[in-house]
């Protein structure tokens, strides 16, 4: 099912094994075979990845190097602002628009040699743990195409695990890069708050929105983090300086050393004990640390106490940013406007119109938390289990270089088992929440299969900037896992 | 003010929006100017675009650290942004970046006219685009079509926050005129009411004379200049006191100046009440500038106004309400002071630079930086009358000439043949054949009282002067026909 990964694919364009164009026109081809029935993509940018493909062979042609991602197909979620390429958000309220600029992630991606192929699907605004928030109907995944590939950047995920593309980009506010990749079988993570610039990342929740990679392999997905991570001017919040390369001595682009010899690991209690969660899911996260045992590390249990109401508070703190975020699209620049007699009732109809249900439903949510009155009870609440969530993670972390934990509750689910169930959906996300409302790194490995015989997944949790730790983690999770 | 029952007291506290004088805007790149065609001043940070971030401008920060230095202002360890959600058209987000609960500047003050007027805080937020109804009069709720312009969109903007410490239209408008004259001096703003870069709102309350209860305030809107602020704070202050006198009481709310009606009315309530749902803009990160930075910045602090005005009071001789007026525009004080250098007496230029030249200025909008005469030019018109060669009114030709085209009043004198004529002989044959020639006058003023003596005098000194082409010294003629008259 699975073609050549990120690293084999730039190693034989850069060597003139193969060119770009073959590559593009392989991925292609899958793309146009298998995702009608997936619909994993928005929209599939043909002619411009052949073109682009031929630019980096005639780059190789002349002798020079087209950079550490030559000639590697790539997915964006459609969050993903690309300069003159349909930016959707899976919404109708954005219909029609292309952005004037690239989002730095994609300039980056471009300056490394990669070759975007398209924009894939997602829940509406990224707001969603299943795709099926999507304006243009839902994903499948592509393991079992009656069940979701989780969300929201489940296109992103299913692209991947289909073989459709070796990278995708998603965008990670309470989980939806790890989510989905755990519930596809493929690694996803979710850098520190401030890594990856987000810039041109249509914004659903700024403070926990963060860009990171889609991939098959651990060292894939260190190798795309490195291509897109750095400090970025356009970005305030961006964090200053060059970040540590993830390869073996601190190499950028070398394989991630599998060690983990002395590492102090704690498996996180709550999370993994938590009602809800799949037997199959706790095996695989005690399994996992058993492995890293066997490879060196001390395994103990670890307790975030607060991480029991994350998921509270994450569901005032997204929707009260979301509905600022999202307060933009009025009608009257850009996008989907509904006539009226009254600026105010054009503004209405055409947010009635453009919205989908969950979105709206955020929104109200959001606007709720933040009104006079109730801010304190709801948003500076919020506010202040985020704050003491820290803390346990700053306690922990005195204890212990990384965290483990799972990443979904469940394997993947039926698709529509979730859609009239809110809270269950909103369930999905508890354990990766977590590290969203922290700004600490985390990233998704699978290990084996669990319920159905579905993927599962398991979640390595790092501190601030500890991204190099978390890859050696997650390298010796990969290569143990069953 | 007094009531048919007694003194009323008016307690009146101003909010005074500028315009920051950056080059680029508050979050992006931008160019800040006035003027552009529609719509071309703008990018995806300042458009809103989706996916859009904004980064702040160091220079933003450095104005108000400045303005807050000179103020006595406290900088708070850190200060913060945060959001102001509302929906409106112009805003390309809709919703403002400002700061709130914990701005840049508190405590400030300024002194006007020997009264401490206290500054509450002073902030920073982004301005808003610009919204043009066509057609339906004008007003968005029955125009045909409405355009947005964002070109001002993004523009940084400081809100100044005064205490309720003054007391009465007049205090009002001098407080926002000393004010001005600080942002000028210090660069931080162009302070250009018609060109809407200094913008107030007044918050207006009245009481009992003596009371120390504050009254039920109410906020003043559109007021488009100083003058236009005290006549709204005056009409405020009235119907406040004519309300309570008739047993009613404020209602508090946000009233517009009419200036063509001369009257404040209720704003609409949706336009006035709003939840601005305020939370902290998590874009951005606390601004905390450091001690180095604050040094830096008053160590550059440029002389305040009321310095400058003692300063020229004490070196030229001049008197408070010319100092007042030279200050009160840093381009005119710069001119006179450079004049000034070039050799002149700071009396003599002050006369010219209150007169002539302000009023050209004002007539023309021209800043005295690009005047075709330089300040050493007029210091050279000063000369010219101080040695006699030009009369005042034939220097005032000259000045006027030299303001319309770059020529040195030299130049003009002797192009023109303007230079004064002080010969007492060529000046007595003159006055003599005007004598002669009103022989009948010169009559009527030997006979006549005084008010007819003063009348003819005046007429025959005109006469004499208009025979010399203006020309004439009138210092020497007017001592030679009052020989001749005695
Ligand atoms: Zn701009």
């Amino acid at each position: 099912m699975s073609g050549p990964g990120v690293a084999e694919i730039a190693a034989s364009v850069r060597n003139g094994g193969r060119t770009a164009r073959d590559v593009v026109e392989e991925h292609l081809a899958r793309i146009a075979s298998r995702d009608p029935e997936l619909g994993s993509f928005l929209c599939v940018t043909a002619e411009a990845a052949r073109a682009r493909a031929d630019e980096i062979d005639d780059l190789v042609g002349r002798g020079r190097d087209p950079g550490p991602l030559a000639g590697v197909p790539v997915a964006l979620k459609d969050n993903l602002c690309t300069r003159g390429v349909p930016t959707t958000c899976a919404s109708r309220i954005l219909e029609g628009w292309r952005p004037p600029y690239d989002a730095t992630v994609v300039e980056r991606l471009l300056l490394a040699g990669a070759v975007p192929v398209g924009k894939t699907n997602l829940d509406e605004f990224a707001m969603g743990s299943s795709t099926e928030n999507s304006a243009f109907g839902p994903t499948r995944n592509p393991l079992d195409p009656s069940r979701v590939p989780g969300g929201s950047s489940g296109g992103s995920a299913a692209a991947v695990a289909a073989g459709l593309v070796p990278v995708a980009l998603g965008s990670d506010t309470g989980g939806s890069v790890r989510q989905p990749a755990s519930l596809c079988g493929v690694v996803g993570v979710k850098p520190t708050y401030g890594r990856v610039s987000r810039f041109g990342l249509v914004a659903f929740a700024s403070s926990l929105d963060q860009i990171g990679p889609i991939t098959r392999t651990v060292d894939d997905a260190a190798l795309a983090l490195e291509a897109i991570w750095g400090h970025d001017p356009r970005d305030a919040t961006s964090v200053p300086g060059r970040p540590e390369p993830l390869g073996a001595d601190g190499e950028p682009g070398g394989p991630v050393p599998a060690e983990v010899a002395g590492l102090r690991m704690g498996i996180i209690e709550e999370l993994t004990t938590m009602e809800g969660v799949a037997p199959s899911v706790r095996r695989a996260v005690t399994d996992a640390a058993a492995a890293l045992e066997h490879a060196g590390a001390k395994v103990d249990t670890a307790a975030v106490p607060h991480a029991r109401h994350a998921l509270s508070a994450y569901y005032l703190i997204a929707p009260a940013e979301a509905s600022s975020n999202l307060a933009r699209y009025d009608g009257v620049r850009y996008g989907l406007r509904v006539d009226a007699p009254s600026t105010e009732e054009m503004n209405a109809r055409t947010r009635a119109a453009g919205f989908g249900p969950e979105v709206k439903r955020r929104i109200m949510l959001g606007t709720y938390a933040l009104s006079a009155g109730y801010y304190d009870a709801y948003y500076g609440r919020a506010q202040r289990v985020r704050t003491l969530l820290i803390r346990d993670f700053d306690a922990a972390y005195g204890c212990f270089d990384v965290l483990l934990a799972p990443t979904s509750p469940t394997v993947a689910f039926p698709l529509g088992s979730r859609t009239d169930d809110v809270l269950a959906m909103y369930g999905s996300d508890r354990c990766t929440i977590p590290s969203n409302l922290a700004g600490h790194p985390a990233v998704s490995v699978p290990w084996g299969r669990g319920e159905d015989d579905l993927p599962v997944g398991v979640q390595v949790l790092a501190p601030a900037l500890g991204e190099a730790v978390m890859f050696r983690v997650a390298k010796v999770i990969e290569e143990a896992a069953p | 003010m007094t009531g048919g029952s007694g003194p009323y007291e008016a307690v009146i506290g101003l909010e005074v929006h500028v315009e920051l004088a950056t080059v680029t805007k508050m979050f992006c790149g931008c160019p800040n100017a006035f003027g552009a065609e529609p719509n071309t001043l703008v990018c995806p940070t300042c458009l809103g675009l989706p996916g859009s971030l904004p980064v702040l401008n160091r220079a933003v920060v450095d104005l108000a650290l400045r303005f807050g230095a000179a103020l006595g202002f406290r900088v708070p360890e850190t200060s913060i942004f945060a959001r102001k959600n509302y929906f409106y058209p112009d805003m390309p987000k809709d919703y403002q970046i400002s700061q709130y609960e914990e701005p840049i500047l508190v405590d400030g003050r300024l002194e006007v006219d020997g009264a401490v007027v206290g500054i509450e805080r002073a902030h920073l937020e982004e301005d808003t685009g610009k919204i043009i109804h066509v057609g339906g009069g004008g007003r968005i709720h029955d125009a045909a079509c409405s355009l947005v312009d964002y070109n001002r969109a993004g523009v940084p903007l400081m809100e100044i926050v005064s205490r309720p410490d003054l007391r009465s239209a007049d205090q009002a408008r001098a407080y926002v005129s000393e004010l001005r004259a600080v942002l000028e001096a210090l660069g931080v703003s162009d302070v250009k009411m018609e060109e809407g870069s200094l913008r107030i709102d007044a918050n207006v309350s009245v009481r009992r004379a003596g009371s120390t209860v504050l009254g039920t305030k109410v906020e003043i809107k559109n007021m488009n200049s100083l003058r236009s602020l005290g006549r709204a704070v005056d009409h405020e202050v009235h119907r406040q006191v004519a309300l309570l006198e008739a047993g009613g009481s404020v209602t508090q709310e946000t009233r517009h100046w009419d200036e063509e009606g001369g009257v404040t009315q209720p704003m609409r309530t949706k336009e006035a009440s709003h939840d601005y749902r305020y939370f902290p803009e998590p874009d951005l990160v606390p601004l905390a500038p450091t001690p180095e930075r604050l040094g830096r910045v008053t160590a550059a602090l440029p002389e305040l106004p009321a310095a400058r005005r003692a300063r020229l009071r004490r070196e030229w001789g001049i008197g408070e309400a010319d100092a007042r007026t030279l200050v009160g525009r840093r381009d005119l004080a710069d001119y006179a002071e450079a004049a000034v250098a070039a050799g002149a007496p700071g009396a003599a230029v002050a006369n010219w630079c209150t007169g002539e030249i302000l009023s050209h200025l004002n007539e023309t909008g021209v800043s005295a930086e690009v005047l075709p005469l330089a300040p050493d030019g007029l210091a050279e018109l000063v000369a010219l009358v101080g040695d006699g060669t030009l009369s005042r009114p034939l220097a005032k030709d000259v000045l006027a000439e030299c303001l319309r085209e770059p020529k040195r009043p030299r130049q003009v004198v002797a192009e023109r043949g303007l230079a004064q004529v002080s010969d007492e002989e060529e000046l007595g044959a003159i006055v003599d054949e005007v004598l002669t020639r009103h022989a009948a006058e010169v009559e009527a003023y030997r006979g006549g009282d005084d008010k007819t003596r003063k009348r003819k005098r005046g007429f025959l000194m005109g006469e004499c002067m208009r025979a010399t082409r203006g020309r004439g010294n009138p210092q020497v003629l007017s001592r030679l026909l009052d020989e001749r008259l005695a």
